[in-house]
């Protein structure tokens, strides 16, 4: 059975569409791409999903459960996590300090979160873990560092970071490679597929297409809050209605 | 030709080491960290036995710590939590009323009542903000400039709890001793409790709340239950506050949720500094017996706070504290360019 | 049917009294809590000029109309210009200006029910034998007129555009060319000239007293807050369910349940609709 099934979600901001009877699903295990233009609705699917707005219509189903209009903490503790394409961490806090906050949550203290530290052990340690983990270097000063005054690269991996301490069983993406350098995202990309192998599940919605094609093996395309079409990523790029959406008619 | 100087700021080594791990390598770097500490709490613990010959100063030295633990209610909402509480008073009133009660009918003693009064005073208040926590912006700050001006009204009207005579009779403390440390050292309790509590993880998730609400959302953690604890803390100080009030004067009235209460704990907050909570601590102990040297003035005295705290909000002042912390923890020196 | 009429009155009154603040953070999102204190400012300055400088009731009318819209001028340029954006600071301080103000009119000693205006004509008219008398009426008048005055110079006039333009977005208002700091100048100075002309109406139905400043900031937030803050046509509907609201409750109960009706309405607003009547739709934003 699938783990998140959407079916006919359709969502309206007063009288414009942005979401207009979206279907997919997503098997355990598997990554997949979301492309499509700016303003497609990209960002309010997953915000409907997440439960940060609610849809007008149509069902989330995850792991055989109606998440539609459930709160968005209540679905996180169920195991979709996302993270946010505009960065803001807590500057006020050290970066170390900003995993304490998921930590705290009641998803990972029920599950244990990230290596069952959540449950368990001292959260400051498990957050530096985790920092380098996501590429931190754990002996320089960087961790220590106020959130506020970090780099994007950096904030990046901290807010990956965040997803992680939550042990999602589903992690939605949104844009982790913007605004990032070539050699920033050539050192994402391994961490994305290390997590897929360890058994998370991940949607990407990503405009940087060759490294997304590198971990997505299913790509659904979307325009206006529509689906165009959903195959393998040579099935998509070649695809008349994605050029077009892409390039215009 | 002119050599051009200009100052140089260091910050001292130890502040750097010591936050987190504790610095215990020399006796110079013990006192100087403990010295501010030593000298806020010998101070305060000290200063009835000095003002034992002034007993008007006593009772003003009662009204710092009232006022300190609104500013820190005030502070801590503020700068923790990012709500902003225009109403204070609301607190002192609820509490005062509650501590009333809870001594005319129950017949229990000042040192009963009062945490009692303080318990069920910040779940009545937490109860009734409740409905404006999972907004954001500026809801919070009417809402809590409405609740004292329509308390009043509502009280006034319905002649409930004495009408606008207030009720008299509530028992007093009786040996002034526990009336003066009992509040001296419930003050200091709160004051490191709500430090403690902002670095530990729960004040580090109210923290978050104040920098990115949504991302707080996304790591699982219900914000509104959060904010709603958040409050019921502040809320207990002013309901405690209130409450002592009330034995003190043993009188509860409307005047406890007068203008006094939600303005001076905000001026005090704001020239004390905020953020740290004892900045709030600092700009009461300041602005209170400025307050007493104005009594005869009456209303002026608001007018004077308000164009206090105007003033230091326009020219973005830091607050006294952050400044004096700054310097305490910096060397300066000129150096030639 | 009294019911009826006075419930329009009523309502317009609290339209006089909510049109400022909702004009100014509708336009630049400047809470603007000295809103009260500038209406009770209004009600002395024009007494002080009838009564000490002995000028006539228009003269004296319009010369405190624009000293409130002075002050909101400089609020503006003094103050909130300075903290624009830091929502924080904007509440406390403009707070504590509107205190200032009010508790300088008190320190004054201008209390006590000695201070009245005039109204513009005595009298009294029965319409549909009920009596009302011709200060009410000048209310819904002047009410009628305002809110056709602010419609024609939002809709037609280049400046009036512009507030509007900036209400709706104000970076690409900025964008085009339009002055930020100028449009909320405007926006204060006009929403403190409402709040006088609230003031001028309403001050004439009994006695200028300083208690009001705070009694009008209630009122107006509360309508501001049903209608959905920043919203003009929620503040309308609100005025006229808030209004009539306490009319019925008046009428049936007692007057002192007036302050508990507002105080439900605005919490059972905050539970069932927290954006009000026409809130912006801002799911994400205002939400959490």
């Amino acid at each position: 059975m699938a783990m998140l099934t959407v079916n006919r979600l359709t969502k309206k901001f007063g009288g414009i569409t942005a979401l207009d009877g979206i279907d997919f699903s997503i098997e355990k295990g598997e990554v997949m791409g979301v492309i499509g233009p700016n303003g497609s609705g990209k960002t309010t699917l997953i915000n409907c999903i997440t439960g940060f707005i609610k849809a007008t219509a149509g069902d989330i189903i995850f792991n055989g459960r109606n998440i539609r209009g459930m709160k968005p903490h209540k679905i996180v503790n169920l195991g979709i996590c996302r993270t946010f394409q505009i960065m803001r961490p807590y500057s006020s806090l050290p970066a170390y300090k900003n995993l304490i906050i998921p930590l705290y949550g009641p998803r990972a203290r029920k599950t244990g979160g990230w290596r069952g530290g959540g449950r368990h052990g001292d959260r400051n340690i498990i957050a530096l873990d985790l920092l380098e983990e996501v590429g931190f270097e754990r002996e320089s000063k960087v961790p220590y560092k106020l959130a506020g005054t970090l780099p994007t690269g950096y904030l990046k991996r901290l807010e990956l970071a965040r997803c992680l301490a939550l042990n999602p069983d589903l992690l939605i993406c949104d844009e982790v490679f913007s605004g990032l350098s070539m050699s920033e995202i050539a050192s994402m990309v391994p961490l994305i597929e290390k997590l897929n192998k360890s058994g998370v599940t991940i949607i990407m919605i990503e405009h940087r297409l060759k490294e997304l094609f590198r971990v997505a093996r299913r790509v659904m395309a979307i325009s206006y809050g529509e689906k165009i079409v959903e195959g393998s990523p040579e099935e998509v790029m070649a695809n008349e209605k994605v050029k077009e959406a892409y390039l215009g008619a | 030709m002119q050599t051009e100087k200009r100052k140089e700021r260091i910050d001292r080594g130890i502040k750097i080491r010591s936050d987190g791990i504790y610095a215990l390598s020399s006796w110079r770097e013990i006192t100087y960290l403990i010295a501010p500490r030593f000298l806020l709490i010998g101070g305060l613990l000290a200063a009835p036995l000095l003002l034992h010959f002034f007993p008007y100063w006593q009772k003003v030295l009662l009204i710092i710590c009232i006022y300190a633990l609104l500013s820190m209610a005030f502070d801590f909402l503020a700068n923790y939590v990012g709500l902003v509480c225009l109403g204070g008073s609301f607190f002192v009133g609820v509490g005062g009323y509650g501590a009333a009660l809870l001594n005319k009918y129950l017949l229990l003693s000042p040192l009963i009542s009062i945490p009692l009064a303080a318990l069920f005073g910040a779940a009545f208040c937490t109860l009734l903000l409740l409905p404006c926590l999972p907004l954001r912006g500026v809801y919070f700050a009417i809402i809590t400039l409405m609740y004292p001006l329509m308390m009043t009204r509502i009280i006034e009207a319905f002649e409930l709890f004495g009408g606008t005579n207030g009720m008299m009779d509530i028992q007093g403390f009786g040996n002034p001793w526990i009336e003066q440390y009992f509040l001296v050292v419930a003050t200091l309790v709160f004051l490191f409790a709500l430090r403690r509590l902002s670095v530990e993880d729960l004040g580090l998730v109210i923290r978050g709340i104040k920098d990115n609400d949504q991302s707080v959302r996304a790591s699982g953690i219900n914000i509104t239950f959060i904010k709603a604890q958040a409050i019921f803390y502040a809320s207990f100080l002013g309901c405690f506050a209130g409450a002592y009030l009330a034995h003190v004067y043993m009188w509860a009235g409307l005047s406890m949720f007068a203008l006094d209460f939600s303005i001076i704990p905000i001026a005090a907050t704001v020239v004390g500094g905020g953020g740290s909570l004892l900045g709030a601590v600092l700009g009461a102990i300041l602005l209170v017996p400025l307050s007493e040297v104005l009594r005869a003035f009456g209303p002026l005295r608001i007018v004077v706070y308000s164009l206090i705290l105007t003033v230091v909000i326009v020219i973005k002042g830091e607050g006294l504290l952050n400044y004096l912390s700054r310097k305490y923890h910096q060397f300066e020196r000129w150096v030639e360019i | 049917m009294e019911i009826l009429i006075y419930g329009i009155v009523n309502s317009f009154k609290l339209i006089l009294i909510a049109f400022g603040f909702t004009l100014v953070y509708g336009t630049s999102r400047l809470p603007n809590f000295a809103h009260g204190a500038i209406f009770v400012f209004t009600g002395f300055v024009a007494w002080i000029m009838m009564h000490k400088l002995n000028l006539p009731f228009l003269p004296a009318a319009l010369l405190s109309l624009a000293c409130a819209a002075l002050v909101g001028v400089v609020i503006y340029q003094f103050i909130l210009k300075r903290i624009r954006g830091m929502n924080m600071n904007e509440i406390i301080a403009t707070y504590a200006i509107g205190v200032a103000l009010i508790e300088t009119f008190r320190w004054l000693g201008f209390k006590g029910t000695t201070f009245t205006l005039p109204v513009v004509k005595e009298g009294v008219v029965f319409i549909a034998d009920v009596p009302v008398d011709y200060q009410r009426l000048m209310v819904v008048a002047v009410g009628l007129v305002m809110l056709a005055a602010v419609w024609a110079f939002t809709k037609f006039t280049r400046t009036g555009r512009a507030l509007r333009g900036i209400a709706q977005d104000e970076r690409a208002a900025m964008m085009l060319g339009i002055d930020s700091d100028m449009t909320a100048t405007l926006a204060m100075a006009l929403g403190s000239a409402l709040s006088g002309l609230a003031a001028l109406m309403l001050f004439p139905l009994g006695s200028i007293v300083v208690e009001a400043g705070y009694n009008t900031l209630i009122f107006a937030l509360a309508v501001c807050m049903v209608g959905g803050i920043g919203s003009w046509s929620g503040t309308v509907l609100a005025a006229f369910v808030l209004g009539f609201l306490q009319v019925v409750t008046v009428t049936y109960l007692a007057t002192h349940f007036q302050m508990v009706v507002t105080l439900a309405a605005i919490i059972a607003t905050l539970i069932l609709k927290p954006s009000g009547f026409f809130g912006k739709h801002k799911e994400l934003e205002e939400r959490v």
